[in-house]
């Protein structure tokens, strides 16, 4: 009897249409942003974080086949994830203000996540923290592992540096308020390598608050190890397209590796 | 003709989430915004994400302290609690300084203490026991796993009111149950068939 570790799938809005995503810059239409959805909740899958990467200045990617009529915009295909889905839900991106938070919140999202706001407008974090609880507000934390080994926070959907490493960041958002990091690499992000584990031990080490990894499963084998570099749960994206019964696989191979999850 | 279900909205979070569930089991919740419309309700739902003390706040600034008082505690309608709509029933919560609750649950709203590593938030699905003698959990067994997103919980002086334990970081009142008032700090509505099953149970509960 006690906490289990999540496990976690990540969904990636891109102007209107799920797509998948390698190293942050290619990213590829996977189809219908709600199909899914129910597909966990049929599920029954522990959580669900859905990201809107969409960029302000970007038309959208022309196949009107994919698209939901009615839903213009990212508020409006929250409005219609949020009615299907019976199991907490993250959202985050182009979160700028207190109000874009309420709004999110008010339309069914449980908790948001904050990055470019993590360093352009820390005080949001706080305030977030402040109306919400700190339950409420996840840091999302982009890392990039330089040639030479070192790691260094990026925000901006992956395109402005910080000088800060994810560690620092990570410390800091705790500071401002957040309750829970979701970590995630940009050079992993796509290849299916598996987790960098010396990344999320770093951050675990340098919060107490909940950190869910992400970015590099290729294999449901891949899950157990971000648990044991300390995370509280795992996320992946990709995969969850990609494979068969994505959720029973993962959790029977956490299972299997020791790890207790809910099943 | 379908009972009305009140859901409350004071400002704080998460409505949707609450009629949606409400809704998938067949009933028709409204959201409220003023306090005189729980006259017309049969079933009162306080949900809720946020800070206690904006939680009371909010309550207060929106007249809904005396409404309350009046339709659940002297007419005795069936009231739910959730997240902050279970703690905000304490004497007193200790979030952004100490503030007055309800008073309808004696005790306070203490923060989980983050000693041994213990990551707080306590974030997750973890198991509630269920205390024999409560009705919240009919059908449900003795115990089932629920979802959990909190930073501080209800530390009631009478254990005879706590209707569910969760443990982490040593047990507390995953949900109280007490005359026509039944309240849980985690979330039904977003824990998928158990969690349902509780709302279900709220519904038919005479």
């Amino acid at each position: 009897m006690a906490l289990k570790n999540r496990l976690i799938p990540v969904l990636l809005l891109q102007n209107g249409v799920l797509v998948r995503s390698e190293l942050f810059r290619i990213h590829q239409i996977i189809g219908n942003p709600l199909h899914e959805v129910d597909r966990f909740t049929e599920w029954n899958v522990d959580e669900l974080v859905y990201l809107d990467i969409s960029r302000d200045d970007r038309y959208d990617l022309g196949r009107e086949d994919q698209k939901v009529a009615g839903l213009a915009d990212a508020l409006g295909i929250l409005d219609a994830v949020a009615e299907r889905c019976f199991m907490p839900l993250t959202w985050g991106g182009r979160i700028k203000t207190l109000d874009g938070i309420r709004e999110r919140i008010a339309r069914g999202a449980d908790k948001v996540t904050l990055n470019t706001a993590l360093v352009t407008s820390p005080e949001l974090v706080t305030q977030g923290a402040r109306v919400y609880g700190s339950q409420a507000i996840v840091a999302s934390i982009d890392a990039l592992r330089h040639p030479d080994g070192t790691l260094e926070a990026f925000v901006d959907g992956g395109r402005t540096a910080t000088g800060l490493t994810p560690e620092a960041l990570a410390a800091r958002a705790e500071r401002l308020g957040a309750g829970e990091v979701l970590l995630q690499s940009i050079d992993r992000d796509g290849t299916a390598t598996g987790y960098d584990t010396d990344l999320i031990a770093r951050v675990v080490d340098a919060t107490t608050i909940p950190v869910v990894a992400c970015s590099g499963v290729g294999r449901f084998e891949d899950y157990a190890a971000g648990i044991e570099a300390g995370a509280s749960a795992v996320a992946a994206a990709n995969i969850w397209h990609f494979k068969e019964l994505a959720d029973r696989a993962g959790k029977r191979a956490l299972a299997k590796a020791g790890v207790d999850v809910r099943l | 003709m379908a009972e009305r279900i009140a859901v409350i909205d004071y400002g704080m979070g998460n409505l949707r989430s609450v009629t949606n569930a409400f809704a998938s089991l067949g009933a028709s919740p409204a959201v409220v915004t003023q306090p005189d419309e729980l006259a017309d309700a049969e079933r009162i739902v306080l949900p809720g994400v946020g800070a206690f003390a904006d939680g009371m706040q909010n309550l207060r600034d929106g007249g809904w302290v005396d409404a309350l008082e009046e339709q659940v505690r002297r007419k005795g309608k069936p009231f739910l609690g959730l997240c902050i709509g279970m703690q905000v029933l304490a004497d007193r919560g200790t979030e952004h300084g100490s503030n007055a609750g309800l008073g309808w649950i004696a005790g306070t709203v203490e923060r989980i203490a983050s000693d041994n590593g213990l990551r707080v938030p306590h974030i997750g699905w973890n198991d509630v026991t269920f205390t024999p003698g409560h009705a919240m959990y009919d059908g449900l067994g003795e115990s089932d796993a629920f979802y959990f997103v909190h930073s501080y919980v209800l530390r009631p002086d009478d254990d005879s009111v706590v209707s569910g334990v969760c443990e982490y970081g040593g047990d507390f009142a995953a949900s109280v149950e007490t005359q026509n008032i039944r309240a849980a700090q985690f979330h039904p509505e977003k824990s998928h068939r158990a969690g349902l099953r509780l709302l279900k149970n709220f519904l038919e509960w005479r």
